[in-house]
């Protein structure tokens, strides 16, 4: 086969892949615009923005996003938070238990934690955390922690300690070499940290759906399904309304991470 | 990589040795402490009692000694759902995900920027979108009035109800088009630090494109495939939200992996310490891959 009509191939091949993968993707586009919306992705017979009209209402979207951003930033805030100041006596100091301490991290990591929401939901019964958005916004932010601490030490150890030296010698404490020295270097880092973490809060269904019973205290991913679970007629123009709704930050904050960063570099520091 | 405390006054540095590192590291250590590890200890408590999630049972839990693993052991469901989940993990994250990934990353090198985009912007759109949304756009595409039988009918092929003629392949399909993604952004960050020299003088050589992926370019990045293999395994160990929506685990019990079956013993049926024994189950296995993927890693840290 010539090296042409072989690149053709690859080519055409990589065409239907990304058909294949943008397919299921369409239907939320249509239906969301459409009056009469049917399951199956479509010209919309008749234009409307009625759909969103009708989810924008307190009970049915602007609350579960405000839980929701409440749930996910605290999350983020919180994880950010503990990992720097977690990370830099990992990256600045000579401990002995830094080792057995980033492999517990390490460790972590990988452990899948949908296996523990039923000891966490029991857990939770016993210290009256059942229905507490701080205690689920702590959870989120510590199942996010190892991840975040290992990216945070990642991007620390890339500062040259002799910039902290100069602080050092100034009389700035740890602490104040931390915050006016390393910090400032590495705030792209930390943000894409913080990002990440909300992200994945934001979009964890299962979290919150085991620990938070009250519909007044659930963030979006929990009500979407209230919605499309309601049994009877569901109206799919309404539940691709809404998913567009709460897909939409999510989209916004990948687009600055990816952009400002280069989307293969955010893996970087998980996995390397 | 490892960074000394430096010439730091003697006097200073050892008047503040343990509060330098304890203050600083104690919010995370005990957030992680009491919502990671705790969790894992108590499911270690929990699954030697009957607690439930109502009655008597639910405020005055008895200890049970070993019976829900006697039970769990001997009972048929765990062996099926653990097999259920073995087909989905192999299916969809180490032959799905993981060889779509790596077979996307490799024919997207040194195409043109569009098509790399077009290509890119697809498989990431999937895997962007909030769990549960994604999982509602598949339930709709496979759906008998679906996009998925619209196209078949369009080109005279059978239509059917793929959920309930074919769950377990729906569900792998739909675990391969969500987290695809990832292991293609993995490969194709291990392919460009690939020198293209070795590849072209094994040309020069005459080695065909299969032969140079499997002697040059393979060899290169085993370690992002090592790596890649154990995190995608761990995250579909971990999948439930996806087959909640989609089957719920069904029909019948076709689709009900551990976490499934996990979340229906403890939260359907009440019995928070059976379902706290099989968690513990599918943290062990967790923690065996955990451990292999923290060794292949050691020397990093």
């Amino acid at each position: 086969m010539s090296r042409r009509s072989s690149s053709r191939l690859v080519g055409a091949l990589l065409g239907v892949i990304a058909l294949l993968f943008a397919a299921p993707l369409l239907w939320l586009l249509t239906a969301s615009f459409d009056a009469e919306a049917p399951l199956a992705a479509a010209v919309p017979g008749r234009f409307t923005l009625d759909n969103f009209e009708q989810v924008l209402s307190w009970e049915t979207s602007l609350r579960p996003l405000w839980n929701g951003l409440l749930l996910s930033g605290g999350a983020a805030v919180v994880s950010v938070v503990a990992a720097v100041l977690c990370a830099y006596p990992l990256s600045r100091y000579r401990l002995r238990f830094r080792r057995p301490f980033l492999y517990t991290v390490l460790f972590a990591t990988g452990l899948p934690i949908t296996a523990v929401m039923v000891p966490v939901y029991s857990m939770f019964v016993r210290l009256d955390l059942v229905d507490s958005m701080l205690g689920t916004t702590l959870f989120l932010a510590a199942t996010s922690l190892p991840v975040a601490i290992w990216m945070t030490k990642n991007f620390m150890d890339g500062v040259p300690i002799s910039l902290e030296e100069a602080a050092w010698v100034d009389g700035a404490s740890a602490l104040q070499a931390l915050r006016s020295v390393v910090l400032p270097l590495i705030v792209p880092g930390v943000s894409v940290v913080g990002i990440f973490t909300f992200i994945n809060a934001w979009g964890n269904f299962f979290v919150p759906f085991v620990l938070l019973l009250d519909p007044a205290k659930q963030p979006a991913s929990v009500g979407v399904f209230a919605f499309f679970g309601q049994g009877g007629l569901i109206a799919y123009g309404q539940l691709a309304a809404y998913s567009i709704l709460y897909t939409a930050p999510v989209i916004a904050l990948y687009l600055m991470v990816s952009r400002s960063l280069g989307g293969a570099f955010t893996l970087t520091g998980a996995i390397k | 990589m490892t960074t000394a405390a430096v010439a730091r006054p003697a006097a200073r540095r050892r008047g503040a040795a343990v509060s330098r590192w304890l203050l600083p590291m104690a919010p995370a250590v005990l957030l992680l402490g009491l919502f990671v590890a705790g969790p894992i200890l108590w499911s270690g408590y929990v699954s030697f009692t009957n607690a439930a999630l109502t009655g008597a049972a639910a405020t005055d839990p008895e200890f049970v000694g070993l019976e829900n693993f006697r039970r769990l052991f001997a009972d048929p469901a765990l062996w099926h759902s653990a097999w259920v989940t073995v087909v989905f993990t192999v299916g969809s994250a180490v032959i799905g995900q993981n060889g779509l990934g790596l077979l996307i990353a490799v024919l997207t090198r040194h195409r043109n920027r569009l098509l790399r985009n077009t290509v890119g912007i697809a498989v990431v759109s999937a895997w962007v979108l909030p769990e549960l949304v994604a999982a509602f756009a598949l339930y709709a595409f496979l759906n008998p009035e679906g996009t998925l039988n619209a196209l078949l009918g369009a080109v005279g092929l059978n239509e059917q109800d793929w959920l309930y003629s074919a769950p377990l392949l729906a569900v792998i399909l739909g675990n391969v088009w969500r987290g695809t993604a990832f292991s293609m952004l993995v490969y194709q960050a291990a392919l460009s630090e690939v020198p293209t020299e070795l590849a072209e003088a094994a040309e020069v050589d005459g080695a065909g494109a299969l032969r140079r992926f499997w002697h040059v370019t393979l060899p290169i990045i085993r370690r992002s495939v090592l790596t890649n293999l154990m995190l995608v395994t761990l995250q579909t160990l971990g999948v439930f939200t996806l087959i909640y929506v989609l089957t719920a685990g069904g029909p019948g019990d076709a689709t009900q992996t551990l976490p499934l079956l996990m979340y229906d013993e403890a939260f359907e049926l009440d019995e928070i310490g059976y379902g706290a024994t099989i968690s513990l189950v599918l943290l062990a296995v967790g923690a065996l891959f955990a451990v292999v993927y923290a060794r292949t890693l050691r020397e990093e840290v």
